[in-house]
């Protein structure tokens, strides 16, 4: 059942043996980013226009290293053989043949080239697209929904695209830092990121399922740490989602000293928490509980591994820009009870 | 001062060591320089492999933690840089430095101590570079050996996101060492263009003093554009510009334009070269003459302009308008036009040969085969919406290396068999380059066939590590097994040349019954090359003397 998404199982009792605190997608069906494994529009284009390509790379391929390995079988020197052989200084027809068949075999790739590039590259929207902004951080990702019938215009999550299945979804892409590429090959081809230039990309997912990828541009030290989650699921539930992503920040007295530790520390200079702080270098934490990873997909979340991250970030995600806040115990077990009533 | 007795007489007794070493740190001899050249370019390929080395270490299995992530991405972008700029670039102008004036009938370069300059200079760029392991860290205490990767993009370069001064060793070692290179190029063009013996026309030289002459060319018009861009991300840096500051109305697609103005153009120049040694050692081999001299010709030259019209290739998904993307498809479709006549060409001479497996024409064959794996790989990655998936990823990487150690390592390794009796005057052990020649190949697939699959199955390049259950591991594991193979090949190969320095067979002026005029003198060749100014009657102007009844001139 799906629905398991929203019904995080925090029960107090059980967290020492580390559960899984929220385990939303453990049924899903998981996409591995493999470009011949693909569930969207561009992305099956661009794999069937592959294999057309693969095939005529392969027959030239059998063509030339025949001719090559049968010249080493056919033409080496045996013993008997004394003197030069023939000298064959060229041969016009012969020239002209294989300057002529190459230019006719790319001339075609040219062809298909442009009639797929048209509709890959689109510059407008899809009819009926859903729009949704990309931001790359170093080295995470961040996804606002912009809808003016949500309260506030706009929500704003943190590494976890969730879309709805058979929806076109148009990717308005940014970056806040350096240059980064969204890669999900299921779903599309990638696009960088690029600081102050905008670009555009475009899919619709027709499987429900769990789409992996990764940042595909080199962009310092966590490039690896930067992965792509995308969820796919029927239109109910994704409004169901994007509602509950849409309500204030969950204000649980039971962890206010949780609470008291976010706001002293340095940690609410870089997350924002609806209504409670508005850092805007990190991740935004008002729903934190309602995703499957932290640190940008490297580990699952789970009650011991936000634990783990609070105390030391860098032992998860070396050299990420989170730091190491050096907490007592105590203030870490109530900071990470306070983060876990983030649903 | 005092005077010599009258009656001693002054015995010349060997050099010293430092005398020797004198000699060679002053000399303007091209052939001292090119030798010079190609040594420090292998000392700099064994330090480039080590580098790669610990990269496969570190991504033999997932989540492994050998490198740090900085660690990872300085090993990638140091052995990139090393392997374009300190190994390639100076390993083929040396053997141009080598060839060129011996090929052509000239005494020297047309400017010798420029030459020598431009060696010096890419020793020193080389050394600024390497040292940034220690001075990078700056005053900042951030830092050590460059990681922004050997392409460097803008805005991870600047100030901001590239602390200590790690980047500025990079600006400023590459820099130095493409001074050195321009000299070069320059010294190239003067000497083939001024300096051929009597009867060398433009279309009798040796195919590989035209690809020489197409690389000057293209050294020429690319290095300056990688400096000036260099020159503007220094003063970025330093002086607070915003040539590449998004932040401030810079452009980070500038960069790329720029770089890679010069960035493909040096893929060319890093393939000409290797080019011209299988165009010379292939009709050796084969016994005939090369199939379509002038096509060559036309094909080399052919490249040389296209390659000016490409760079934006290798910038498919950087959001450029669909338009342009397809030009440069275009353009990319069309260099591969040349690049199969010469596949072709080469196939054609071998045709009907009585081709002798000696070690270079293995290393050829070996080049013939792989290189065209690179090739089609290549108009795979100019098909644009295909690299939209590809690019970036390892797919690319294996493709390149392809290009690069299956084509230009392999030529360059053909190139070293074929030419070291000429240059110390003995023979390299016959067995052992066969073994290495064997070893080398299969090291090299198992290194870098599994990328392509890797690639496809989704996992990017310059990632310090992976996550399991991706497909990746099986592929990446395959790699590294493949890393020792590849080593215990070079080491043959490296093991070879200073055994036979010594040890091997007495050369003689022409080992290889050859054509081009190098093999018309001593081996090694006296300072000045040759005794009398060769004159040149055709293409193969020591074919014209060995076969006085059926000389090429007939036939041109």
């Amino acid at each position: 059942m799906f629905g398991v998404m929203f019904a995080c199982a925090l029960g107090t009792a059980a967290l020492a043996a580390d559960p899984v605190v929220c385990a939303p997608g453990t049924e899903m069906p998981v996409m591995n980013p493999a470009i011949f494994d693909t569930a969207s529009p561009p992305a099956q284009q661009i794999e069937s226009m592959a294999w057309l390509v693969m095939g005529i790379c392969a027959g030239i391929f059998v063509v030339v290293e025949g001719i090559l390995v049968y010249s080493i079988v056919k033409f080496r020197r045996r013993k008997a053989q004394q003197g030069d052989p023939v000298q064959l200084y060229g041969s016009n027809p012969i020239e002209l043949a294989w300057t002529v068949v190459p230019l006719l075999i790319v001339f075609t790739l040219g062809l298909v080239t442009i009639r797929v590039i048209r509709d890959v590259e689109r510059t407008e929207p899809p009819e009926g697209a859903m729009e949704v902004v990309a931001i790359g951080h170093q080295w995470w990702w961040e996804y606002r929904y912009v809808d003016p019938s949500l309260p506030g215009g706009q929500v704003v999550i943190a590494n976890e695209l969730h879309v709805p299945v058979n929806k076109p979804v148009w990717l308005r892409l940014e970056s806040a830092d350096v240059i980064h590429s969204w890669w999900v090959p299921a779903l599309s081809g990638k696009i960088d990121l690029v600081p102050n230039h905008t670009n555009h990309l475009w899919f619709v997912a027709e499987k429900q399922g769990l789409y992996l990828g990764q940042c595909a541009e080199y962009c310092g030290n966590q490039h690896a740490g930067m992965l792509l989650r995308v969820v796919a699921t029927p239109q109910e539930q994704f409004d169901a989602w994007l509602a509950a992503q849409a309500a204030p920040a969950v204000d649980d007295p039971s962890v206010a000293m949780g609470k008291s530790i976010f706001m002293e520390l340095a940690c609410s200079t870089c997350h924002t928490v609806q209504g409670v702080s508005d850092g805007a270098f990190a991740p935004d934490l008002t729903h934190l509980m309602s995703r499957q990873t932290i640190a940008s997909g490297v580990v699952p979340l789970t009650r011991g591994n936000l634990h783990a991250w609070l105390d030391d970030p860098q032992a998860l995600k070396p050299q990420c820009n989170m730091p190491s806040l050096k907490l007592s115990d105590n203030e870490l077990d109530a900071l990470t009870d306070y983060l876990c009533t983030l649903k | 001062m005092t005077s010599l007795p009258a009656n001693t007489t002054v015995q010349a007794s060997p050099p010293g060591v430092m005398e020797r070493l004198h000699g060679w740190a002053i000399t303007v001899d091209h052939k001292r320089l090119g030798v010079m050249y190609i040594l420090a370019g292998l000392i700099f390929f064994v330090i480039g492999g080590l580098e790669a080395t610990m990269m496969r270490i570190q991504l033999l299995k997932p989540l492994n933690d050998v490198l740090t992530p900085q660690g990872f991405n300085q090993m990638f972008t140091m052995h990139g840089t090393t392997m374009v700029f300190l190994v390639g670039m100076p390993v083929l102008l040396g053997f141009g430095n080598y060839l060129v004036p011996l090929m052509v009938g000239a005494r020297d370069m047309a400017f010798p101590r420029l030459n020598a300059f431009g060696f010096w200079l890419f020793v020193f760029g080389g050394l600024l570079l390497y040292f940034s392991w220690i001075g990078g860290d700056g005053l900042y205490g951030a830092g050590g050996a460059p990681d922004v990767g050997w392409f460097a993009y803008s805005p991870l370069t600047s100030k901001t996101f590239s602390r200590g001064n790690s980047t500025d060793y990079w600006i400023l070692g590459i820099m130095v060492s493409g001074f050195g290179s321009m000299t070069t190029a320059i010294n190239f063009a003067a000497t083939i263009l001024c300096m051929r013996c009597p009867g060398m026309t433009l279309m009798r030289m040796p195919l590989l003093v035209w690809m020489m002459l197409v690389v000057a060319a293209l050294v020429i018009m690319a290095i300056p554009v990688l400096t000036a861009a260099q020159a503007m991300l220094l003063l970025d840096r330093t002086l607070g510009a915003h040539f590449f500051d998004p932040q401030q109305q810079g452009s980070a697609i500038l960069w790329q334009h720029l770089f890679w103005f010069f960035g493909h153009p040096e893929v060319y120049i890093l393939i000409l070269p290797p080019f011209g040694f299988v165009s010379e050692i292939v009709p050796v081999f084969s016994r005939k003459v090369i199939f379509g001299y002038a096509l060559m010709v036309a094909a080399t030259v052919g490249i040389g302009f296209i390659s000016l019209g490409v760079w934006a290739h290798h910038m498919f998904v950087v959001g450029l308008p669909p338009w342009l993307n397809a030009l440069f498809a275009a353009s990319t479709f069309l260099i591969s036009v040349p690049t199969g006549i010469k596949i072709f060409n080469w196939l054609g001479t071998m045709w009907g040969g009585r081709i002798r497996f000696q070690t270079p024409m293995l290393f050829c064959a070996g080049f013939l085969g792989m290189f065209v794996i690179g090739g089609l790989t290549g108009i795979m990655l100019a098909v644009v919406p295909f690299t939209h998936q590809l690019s970036d990823s390892y797919f690319v990487v294996g493709h390149f290396h392809y290009v690069l150690f299956g084509g230009t390592v392999f030529a360059i390794f053909a190139a070293i068999f074929y030419w070291y009796p000429k240059v110390t005057g003995r023979m390299m052990n016959e067995r052992m380059g066969v073994w290495a020649f064997w070893i080398l190949l299969l090291g090299f697939n198992l290194v870098f066939l599994p990328m392509h699959f890797s690639g496809m199955l989704g996992m990017p390049r310059r990632i310090y590590t992976y996550q399991p259950g991706r497909g990746f591991e099986l592929w990446n594991l395959i790699s590294t097994i493949g890393v020792p193979v590849q080593i215990v090949g070079v080491a043959l190969v490296v093991w070879n040349m200073i055994r036979s320095y010594t040890k091997g067979a007495i050369a003689g002026n022409d080992p290889w019954d050859a054509w081009t005029l190098e093999w018309s003198t001593t081996s090694p060749p006296p300072e000045h090359n040759f005794d009398r100014i060769p004159t040149c009657t055709s293409a193969r102007p020591l074919w014209d003397v060995k076969n006085p009844n059926d000389p090429d001139c007939n036939y041109e």
